[in-house]
């Protein structure tokens, strides 16, 4: 394995077994080889293609609305004193969050393979919804499996998949959430492999998929390059994004990590704090191991198991972080941070009141993150969020963490 | 090199029996007598499982049984020191059955050279295919255990070179494709897969996924050097766990599972 000084700038493909650096790989069950290989190839040949890539522009374009606007939050940015602030307006991508750029990538890739089915794992049903919005659209069959505790827990978004005509399986198994709806998606996947295309919502599990996700969604960073430009007239001093698997975080990223003095700051979540099986701050507290197909840092015990998670955000509360993640980390070209539940909520209330936005609690942590460093930046500093998703999934989390009700009709500040 | 494994499928001819039990299921001391007890009926080769949080090869029986052993505080290391425990009261090949990453967190070196020292004679670890097999395999080797390689209808034939270069003890073929499960019939696509295989090595292979009836073992004996059975076994265990009648229900379901076999005599067979 050869540790790579720094990304070249431009295309930043892992090596030929998919590391990046020490991370990545492809650790499947022998059944799972062939297919992950048939894809690895499907998918080098597709992006090379210029009609795939010109149906993938279309679609962006028409169908998700692209380019999202880049947003300034002046209002935000005078409360908390310091940086400019820019938000990369993901929530107003089609379905409601970045998610239906790489749904409708890989959607794109299983009709060109000729799979007629798909299969799909979610956690707060954002990639489910997106997913099963691109297999209407292309006329493809989608069984999304989702966590038990995660059905109970984000039954609008079960809804709007059954409405598009997707199939949701809860999965009873081991801890009922994101991580075990992975588990059943990829049994399901090494069961029906000859009709049964896998699209994975993140920049995991075995190579291409770090790789081809990644990809997918650096049409977030392309644009905000462009467009922070024109409105700040020059790079960010910072770009901020949450971390799950990470792959919004890896999209913005990748507009700007060839410019080496603009930072890159990945926000996982803290949870209640970082107490094994409260938080999901893999940077914090994980270790190296081999979660579902790819080495990277896991939340694990010292036996190996995977460890349990906490997030007020389904989104961010997995064990194990896309593996690029960690090159970039050991690189020290991205860096790694926390917030809390309670930061992120606080976070939630300033944008809303203050810029009547009400953003999805996953991009929450990247925007608490800045109300912790804008203050002490100077005026002329450019932050850029991602501002992943919309929140309109999380009211009914907001309303049991006693948001919404009448008594905070307090003004922030 | 000596290796059990070898010799255990060679010699007379006839198919060896291959068991697969969840080390830990339902608990450390009913686990030990269950082995011991497969040891007796006859069983020529033991797979002991080690539990993982997240077994996304094996379809619910396994799963279950995973998560039994795990509530009874089983860990990898445990199971080596169940391993011991049980080894000198069994004539078997015992193998370690897992997923990477207990291993990787144990350590490589620390794993192969604890699992040497209590008497494993094989290691299959499944999901480390031979691409990502390569440093795990030196430990392996140095350790003097054999690195067994599954192998699945999907499975290229230059890949089925490849794990015939790399593996040892002998191969093992996935008649079907999907999670491990009982099914009621043997999946057509394993014949062929072993005639492949032998094209390229000339290790013994043996055959599992789906085999829960007398008539399987009885069929897959015809053409495969071992019979490997693990979800229906696993689930007698299940369901005898607490009826009092654990271990001669094991007793005999495999030697009920055994009357498919023709011919026995195995060096290790002591019947």
């Amino acid at each position: 394995m050869t540790m790579i000084e720094t990304p070249p700038a431009g295309r930043r493909d892992p090596d030929e077994r998919g590391y990046f650096g020490d991370y990545g790989g492809s650790f499947v069950p022998e059944t799972l080889v062939a297919p992950v290989e048939e894809l690895k190839r499907a998918y080098l040949d597709a992006r090379g293609d210029a009609g795939f890539c010109a149906e993938f522009e279309r679609l962006l374009q028409h169908y998700v609305g692209r380019p999202t606007p880049l947003y300034e939050a002046r209002r935000w940015a005078q409360v908390l004193g310091g940086a400019r602030i820019f938000l990369k307006r993901e929530d107003l991508a089609h379905t409601g969050a970045h998610k239906i750029n790489n749904a409708l990538g890989q959607a794109l890739l299983a009709l060109r393979m000729g799979k007629r089915r798909v299969v799909a794992e979610t956690g707060a049903g954002q990639h489910g919804v997106a997913t099963a919005t691109a297999c209407a659209l292309l006329g493809l069959t989608c069984e999304v499996y989702m966590g038990a505790d995660d059905v109970a827990r984000q039954a609008p978004n079960v809804v709007r998949m059954r409405l598009l005509g997707a199939k949701v399986t809860p999965v009873d198994s081991g801890s009922r959430t994101l991580k075990d709806a992975i588990n059943e998606a990829m049994r399901d996947w090494v069961t029906n492999i000859e009709d049964t295309y896998y699209l994975l919502g993140s920049v995991l599990g075995p190579h291409p998929y770090p790789l081809m996700v990644r990809e997918f969604q650096s049409v977030i960073g392309a644009e905000a390059r462009t467009q922070i430009q024109t409105q700040a007239a020059g790079p960010p001093t910072v770009v901020v994004a949450c971390v799950g698997g990470g792959s919004n975080a890896l999209g913005i990223f990748d507009g700007f990590v060839d410019q080496e003095d603009v930072r890159l700051v990945g926000v996982e979540a803290g949870g209640d704090g970082l107490v094994a099986g409260r938080h999901a701050a893999r940077f914090a507290t994980g270790t190296v191991g081999v979660l579902q197909g790819t080495r990277s840092v896991i939340l694990q015990d010292q036996h190996g198991n995977i460890e349990p998670t906490h997030s007020v955000s389904a989104g961010l509360d997995y064990a194990a972080v896309g593996p690029e993640h960690a090159w970039l980390r050991d690189l020290g070209r991205a860096e790694y941070t926390s917030v809390t539940d309670e930061e992120a909520l606080s976070a939630f209330q300033q944008l809303a009141k203050l810029e009547g936005i009400l953003p999805a609690l996953e991009s929450s942590h990247a925007l608490a993150h800045i109300a912790r460093i804008a203050p002490a930046m100077p005026a002329d500093a450019v932050v850029l969020a991602n501002l992943s998703g919309r929140g309109d999934k999380d009211v009914a989390i907001l309303q049991a963490q006693g948001l919404g009700d009448d008594t905070t009709a307090e003004p922030v500040s | 090199m000596n290796s059990r494994l070898a010799d255990i499928f060679s010699g007379s001819s006839g198919s060896r029996l291959v068991t697969y039990v969840t080390g830990g299921d339902p608990d450390e001391t009913r686990s030990a007598e269950v082995l011991r007890a497969l040891g007796r009926a006859g069983a020529d080769v033991l797979e002991v499982g080690v539990p993982f949080s997240d077994p996304l090869a094996d379809g619910p029986v396994i799963q279950r049984a995973s998560e039994r052993a795990l509530r009874a505080g089983t860990s990898l290391q445990s199971v080596l020191d169940l391993i011991e425990q049980v080894r000198p009261d069994v004539e078997a090949g015992i193998v370690v059955f897992t997923y990477a990453n207990p291993v990787l967190r144990l350590g490589v070196e620390a794993f192969t050279a604890r699992a040497a020292a209590v008497g494993v004679d094989g290691v299959l670890v499944l999901d480390l295919p031979v691409e990502e097999a390569g440093p795990f395999r030196q430990q392996v080797v140095a350790a003097g255990l054999d690195q067994i390689f599954l192998l699945s209808p999907t499975t290229t034939n230059e890949r089925l070179a490849a794990a015939a270069e790399l593996g040892r003890g002998f191969l093992y073929g996935i008649s079907r494709l999907g999670v491990t499960g009982a099914r009621s019939e043997v999946g057509g696509g394993a014949r062929q897969l072993v005639e492949r295989i032998r094209r390229v090595s000339s290790l013994p292979v043996a055959v599992g996924f789906g085999v829960s009836h007398p008539d399987h073992v009885r069929e897959i004996g015809q053409w495969a050097d071992g019979v490997v059975v693990g979800s229906a076994l696993v689930d007698v265990i299940a369901r005898e766990a607490d009826s009092g009648r654990l271990i001669p229900a094991v007793e005999e379901y495999i030697k009920w599972l055994r009357s498919g076999t023709d011919v026995k005599g195995a060096p290790s067979d002591h019947e």
